[in-house]
């Protein structure tokens, strides 16, 4: 559970996660807007399933992948969020199609 | 480090990779008291760069008795891994769903149809199905085939398995029989001593009634001090290897398979460039780009690693058993097929080792083949 | 964001304080110079997001974090090439740079490369660290200055080293939670740093980080000795299990647990280029061998920063510019007595910022029973593999974390061993009773970061490249 300090500032970014509509800062990598929406888990891994969120922020673990406008496996913590991004929690192994 | 090992064993295996371990692993179900030296953490180790294939079309051109060990230790796999998933519990994950190579070009079809013509039309070969199909057939069973795909040739005895987990189902198994394997004991000289051996290594010394060199390419060096010969070369192989993906190519394809973890594989290049492991970009990419163009939904797909290992080579490519004539108990084994053959090394070779000598059937893997004076 | 040149006398990778410091110095000094970083804006971690960050109230992040701003400013009048939101997953022998801008890939070459890679967190493997609330505290620092985002609920902080007290004080100056702080600095730790505080006093940090650490301890509850650590929670963290001593296990709600316990250099491009490295005992990590230049064993390429062992952010700048003007030299640019001339300011300065350290690594040097778990603790996240695993295949005979890697798949994930190779090597270093400097580390391949095979395959390829693979 994170929020958001009161008086940090920044432009108002709109986008989706798993569907739903959310709100962002600009400067906020897709793992800190999942983190600041209340998102507590990102993925399942596929090897034994079980859930994981954001751990290092710096691109290093991977345990923030998301699939982002359909692409599968995308490392959340290097990724800025932008309006209208389409960004999806994952369930296990990356689909080929995806 | 000087310390000495004193420690008697019917046979030393000088290798512990897929070669060497099948084999300690086959002597040891025999009641044979073995041991594996190994080197370290770091060496140069082939059969960690294998592709996992238990692969038996387009084998066997040139010795058609290749081809029939190939189909032999094939047809062994299933009791292998069964016995090994028995005694260990790990599942190796062998699978025989039939085996596809893609062909790019109506010269690729051509070219694989009369290789595989010739190879069936040795006298004495084995017999077995296979067929080249048209990209209609293909199609029918890999719908996502790329349109430069023209066609392929198929065998239904085709399969592969886990090699990570074969190495250490094979390692565990060799545990659980007794046999020692001792790393970093890199042998540096082998004598013969009263009817047995006598290894010197970079750990102390071993002695045992047998040897059998496993060693890949040290083999070269080795094989001599027994009054054996081992010609191999290094061949650099490039392998690239996907994040987990779920299922969707049930069929190994040449140089192209889902493992069971998910990830695909994807090979593969011939480079004569002596020990040097190091990956070159521009060969992985020319892998890359060719299967993309068999497969095109693998372009997206994150590759997370990638890396060269060295085949050993004998000059016509096929393996070498032998046992020496001038200090009987010693043998040699050498091929760049460890996972296809590992059945056979456990199952058939490893018997007649521990028995004491190899049957006629093995004279066609001599090394005298290539002592032949060349035709004039 | 500047279009790419065909090639540069110069690359750095990494935008912190080591790489803006010598892409700025090299530039002004006339090399065509670029720096390459993944990150979209320049500062590295420990400066991340000087330059646009939501927290404008300066006393939140302190003094030593605005200094960052400084090294940008020079840096953006130098002339040099800047690529923000550049993954560079290769440096091959020949200097060829392979790297991945927006989803495309190219291969870029230059005259001599420096690799600013910077630190990571070293891997704190308790059992619960792989559940979601769980995370480092560089991580919670990382949220903070880039989005203004604090934990909320129940926080305990857990671990030792400098950054945890810093992202305590920022925390705090901050406004926001933390319930308790648990220590896990060992006791015996301030017994052996004793003879190195005359070193430490002498240092500008001493009172800096003394005012620091008293600011924290008088608000926060600390438990120090902690001597193990546990995560527990259904599909998250709820709970954090501790004891302190030998004493009786204890329970803490939490909603955010946030380990530290330092820092390492980030090896893993240099390990694939093949850069030699060696076992520091002080700071107990594999390290690049450099020699006082950053020079590296491969022809060209040297490291600059923490990168090439942990000296902290001011050290970096200065072994940037050493660094630089080595490239300078060994581009022919300075003879050697100008190069040595221009260093020795820097080279002062570096002493000067490295005073103390022995200190800190002594101090601050985590308990072997965090840095060898226990059996049941994951040690590789990507593949989920435990340190029974890793203890199990070291009875088989493995001796070293490459044999692991083929057994195990431990170090094969996306991650590539980054969260795993320290703690897999100290494993089978307790379990043979050997040093890691015997066992070694991981040899590791490009690309060193995933790129698509899409990517890979539209790289140029060369005649010979092309026979190997498709003439056979």
């Amino acid at each position: 559970m994170f929020q958001r300090l009161p008086n940090a500032s920044g432009e108002r970014v709109s986008f989706t996660i798993d569907g739903r509509a959310a709100e962002a800062l600009s400067g906020d990598s897709v793992a800190a807007a999942l983190i600041a929406n209340g998102v507590q888990t990102c993925r399942a891994t596929p090897v034994s399933g079980a859930p994981r969120a954001p751990y290092c922020m710096m691109g290093v673990c991977f345990d923030c992948l998301v699939t982002i406008d359909d692409v599968g496996n995308q490392q959340g913590c290097l990724v800025r969020v932008r309006p209208g991004m389409r960004v999806e929690t994952q369930n296990g192994k990356r689909e080929i199609e995806r | 480090m000087t310390q000495t090992t004193r420690s008697d064993y019917d046979v030393a295996v000088i290798g512990g990779g897929l070669v060497g371990s099948a084999i300690a692993w086959g002597l040891a179900q025999h009641g044979q008291k073995v041991a594996i030296l190994d080197e370290g953490d770091i060496a140069v180790r082939p059969s960690r760069g294998n592709f996992a294939l238990v692969w038996v079309q387009g084998k066997g051109l040139g010795l058609p008795e290749y081809a029939g060990w190939t189909k032999r230790s094939a047809d062994n796999w299933t009791g292998f891994s069964a016995q090994l998933r028995e005694q260990t519990g790990i599942d190796v994950c062998y699978e025989r769903p039939g085996g596809f190579l893609p062909l790019l070009s109506e010269a690729e079809m051509e070219h694989r149809a009369n290789q595989l013509k010739r190879l069936h039309n040795q006298p004495n070969v084995v017999r077995y199905d296979y067929e080249m199909m048209d990209r209609a057939a293909v199609a029918k069973e890999m719908p996502f085939i790329g349109k430069d795909v023209v066609g392929a040739s198929y065998c239904p005895l085709d399969g592969h398995c886990n090699s990570l987990k074969l190495l250490r189902a094979l390692h565990t198994g060799i545990s659980l029989s007794g046999v020692a394997y001792l790393p970093n004991h890199r042998v540096e000289r082998i004598e013969q001593r009263e009817g047995g051996f006598r290894m010197v290594t970079a750990s102390g010394e071993v002695r045992s009634g047998k040897v059998v060199i496993a060693a890949g390419h040290d083999g070269r060096r080795l094989a001599p001090m027994v009054g054996l010969d081992a010609p191999v070369r290094p061949e650099r192989g490039h392998i690239i290897v996907t994040e987990k993906t779920a299922p969707f190519l049930k069929f190994p394809v040449g140089f192209i398979r889902q493992t069971d973890e998910g990830g695909v594989m994807i090979g593969d290049s011939f480079e004569d460039v002596g020990l040097d492991t190091t990956v070159r970009n521009g060969v992985t990419s020319t892998i890359a780009d060719r299967a993309i163009r068999i497969f095109p939904l693998l372009g997206k797909l994150n590759v997370v690693r990638t890396w060269a290992a060295l085949r050993v080579l004998t000059p016509d490519g096929f393996p070498i058993y032998e046992q020496s004539t001038s200090m009987p108990g010693a043998f040699v084994a050498t091929c760049h097929s460890g996972v296809t053959l590992a059945a056979n090394h456990a199952l058939a070779l490893a018997p007649h080792i521990a028995a004491g000598g190899l049957p006629d059937e093995f004279t066609a893997f001599s090394a005298r083949r290539f002592h032949v004076p060349a035709a004039a | 964001m500047s279009d790419l040149k065909p090639r540069y006398d110069l690359a750095v990778i990494g935008a912190g304080p080591a790489g803006l410091a010598a892409a700025t110095l090299a530039a002004q000094r006339g090399l065509s110079t670029v720096l390459l970083d993944e990150q979209r804006a320049p500062g590295g971690q420990i400066y991340r997001a000087v330059t646009q960050t939501p927290v404008k109230n300066p006393s939140v992040l302190g003094s030593d974090y605005w200094h960052g701003a400084d090294l940008v400013g020079p840096f953006r009048d130098s002339g040099a090439d800047y690529a923000p939101g550049s993954t560079v997953w290769s440096v091959s022998r020949s200097l060829d740079i392979g790297l991945s801008r927006d989803g495309a890939a190219r291969v870029l070459p230059a005259r001599h490369i420096i690799l600013a890679t910077g630190a990571i967190e070293r891997p704190f493997p308790i059992p619960g660290w792989t559940l979601p609330g769980v995370m480092g505290a560089g991580a919670a620092q990382i949220l903070l200055k880039t989005s203004g985002l604090v934990a909320s609920g129940n926080v305990v902080l857990a671990g030792t080293g400098p950054l945890l007290w810093l992202l305590a004080w920022q925390y705090l100056r901050a406004g926001a939670r933390i319930d308790v702080i648990l220590d896990t600095t060992p006791r015996e730790n301030w017994r052996q740093a004793m003879p190195h505080m005359g070193a430490f006093a002498r240092s500008g940090y001493v009172a800096k980080g003394l005012k620091l650490l008293l600011e924290v301890r008088r608000k926060v509850k600390v438990i120090g000795n902690v001597t193990s650590l546990k995560a527990e929670g259904d599909g998250r963290v709820q709970s954090v299990l501790y004891r302190q001593g030998d004493g009786a296990e204890q329970r803490l709600p939490a909603d955010t647990l946030l380990l530290h316990h330092g820092v390492i250099p980030n090896i893993n491009l240099a390990n694939a280029t093949g850069c030699a490295q060696n076992w520091d005992e002080a700071q107990r990590c594999w390290v690049p061998t450099v020699d006082a230049w950053g020079a590296t064993s491969v022809e060209g390429v040297s490291i600059a920063g923490d990168g090439a062992g942990i000296g902290g952010a001011l050290a970096a700048e200065h072994r940037g510019r050493l660094a630089a003007l080595d490239a300078l030299h060994r581009l022919g640019v300075l003879d050697r007595a100008t190069r040595d001339r221009d260093a020795a300011p820097h080279r002062e300065a570096l002493d000067k910022a490295q005073r103390g350290r022995e200190f800190l690594d002594t101090l601050y040097s985590p308990a072997k029973d965090f840095r060898v778990p226990q059996d049941e603790t994951i040690v590789c996240r990507c593949e989920e593999v435990t340190a029974k695993q890793v203890r199990d295949a070291v009875k088989l005979g493995v001796s070293g974390p490459n044999q692991t890697k083929s057994f195990l798949r431990c170090g094969m994930g996306p991650c590539q061993g980054r969260l795993c190779g320290p703690t897999v090597v100290e494993v089978i270093a307790d379990a043979r009773g050997v040093s890691p400097a015997e066992v070694g580390y991981y040899r590791l391949r490009p690309p060193v970061k995933p790129i698509t095979l899409a990517e890979l395959a539209s790289l140029p390829k060369a005649e010979d490249e092309i026979a190997a693979v498709m003439h056979h």
